[in-house]
């Protein structure tokens, strides 16, 4: 009983920060909130790959070589092809090729 | 407007996500597991938090017995990037009828990073397409929960590394946006303030601070932007 209303602490609250901002601005939407609709997503997007590489330790073996081939494999796809799911495919089985036989 | 098209350009776009959420949500299943919490659990927690990082950060306040109030801030905390997310797409979400909130309700990292530039396939229908997207993302994840609590063990083949799938996801996102850009400076300001918030508080609390610094720095820059 006690755990399900954890869960249910932990959904009202994730639904709340989801929905706020949509509460909040029912109406027009206000310049600067446009605005940042047009510039937060790729600063966004560029925060979520420094998260996911965060635990990279340049410093220790094998010091964030298969991370940098794989992520140079995927940016280097996407320039090519111009496809998301060639890119993230190739940069997933190198990356996982690497971890697993060479590193 | 083809249907049929509609979905197939949706299940296209999220099959990337599908290794990853499968193999994220197969951890957590097991993880919930062992914890004492069976498939029901998983299955629950999967559908109404539908929240990655912040289900694993669950399992821990399930069994270390937390309050309502620990748990109300830790998920605040873990969370409260969403909120950043919700309001860069106020404006794109506007118009999107029925499907509005199961699309903000299922706005994960993952799911964000497929729309956020608000971009849909031609001839798809632009609502339907979003709601399918987010739809088969919420379903891959609910899928390895289950997996993974019903399995309880890891897969009998080696997917080490898999998990890059996520982080190649958001790495090609970020090029793809660079490539349609003429301004950079929305995506450099992201990148380099995160990198200096990471190096200043560490791995462990650098996002909301992050998120904070770029969004200043490019409030700031408005008025020289928006004359330009």
């Amino acid at each position: 009983m006690r755990e399900a209303v954890l869960v249910a602490v932990m959904a009202v609250v994730t639904i709340l920060l989801r929905f706020l901002p949509f509460l909040v601005i029912r109406k027009e939407t206000p310049p600067y909130i446009s605005y940042l609709g047009r510039v937060l997503p790729p600063a966004i997007i560029g925060m979520l790959v420094i998260y996911c590489l965060k635990d990279v330790n340049p410093a220790v073996s094998p010091f964030g070589i298969p991370e940098l081939i794989s992520a140079a494999c995927v940016v280097a796809l996407q320039v090519w092809r111009r496809n998301s799911l060639v890119s993230i495919l190739g940069g997933t089985v190198l990356y996982m090729v690497l971890v697993q036989q060479v590193f | 407007m083809n249907q049929q098209n509609t979905v197939k350009q949706a299940f296209l776009k999220t099959l990337p996500v599908m290794a990853g959420y499968v193999v994220l949500g197969t951890g957590f299943g097991i993880l919930l597991r062992n914890a004492g919490y069976g498939v029901l659990w998983a299955f629950a927690m999967s559908l109404l938090i539908y929240a990655g990082s912040m289900q694993y950060v669950g399992v821990s306040l399930l069994t270390g017995g937390a309050s309502i109030i620990t748990t109300a801030m830790t998920t605040f905390m873990v969370n409260a990037r969403h909120l950043f997310y919700s309001i860069s797409m106020v404006d794109r979400y506007k118009d999107t009828g029925k499907f509005k909130p199961y699309m903000i309700f299922g706005l994960t990292d993952e799911t964000y990073s497929l729309l956020c530039d608000g971009s849909t396939p031609e001839g798809a229908d632009p609502n339907l397409y979003r709601f399918l997207v987010t739809a088969f993302n919420q379903s891959y994840w609910v899928t390895g929960s289950v997996l993974g609590s019903l399995l309880g063990t890891v897969l009998p083949f080696s997917t080490a590394g898999i998990e890059f799938s996520m982080t190649a996801l958001f790495i090609a996102s970020f090029t793809g946006q660079w490539l349609a850009a003429d301004d950079h400076i929305p995506a450099l300001t992201g990148l380099l303030s995160t990198l200096l918030c990471l190096v200043i508080f560490g791995p462990g609390r650098f996002l909301i601070p992050a998120m904070l610094l770029f969004t200043l720095i490019l409030t700031l820059l408005r008025g020289r932007r928006e004359a330009a």
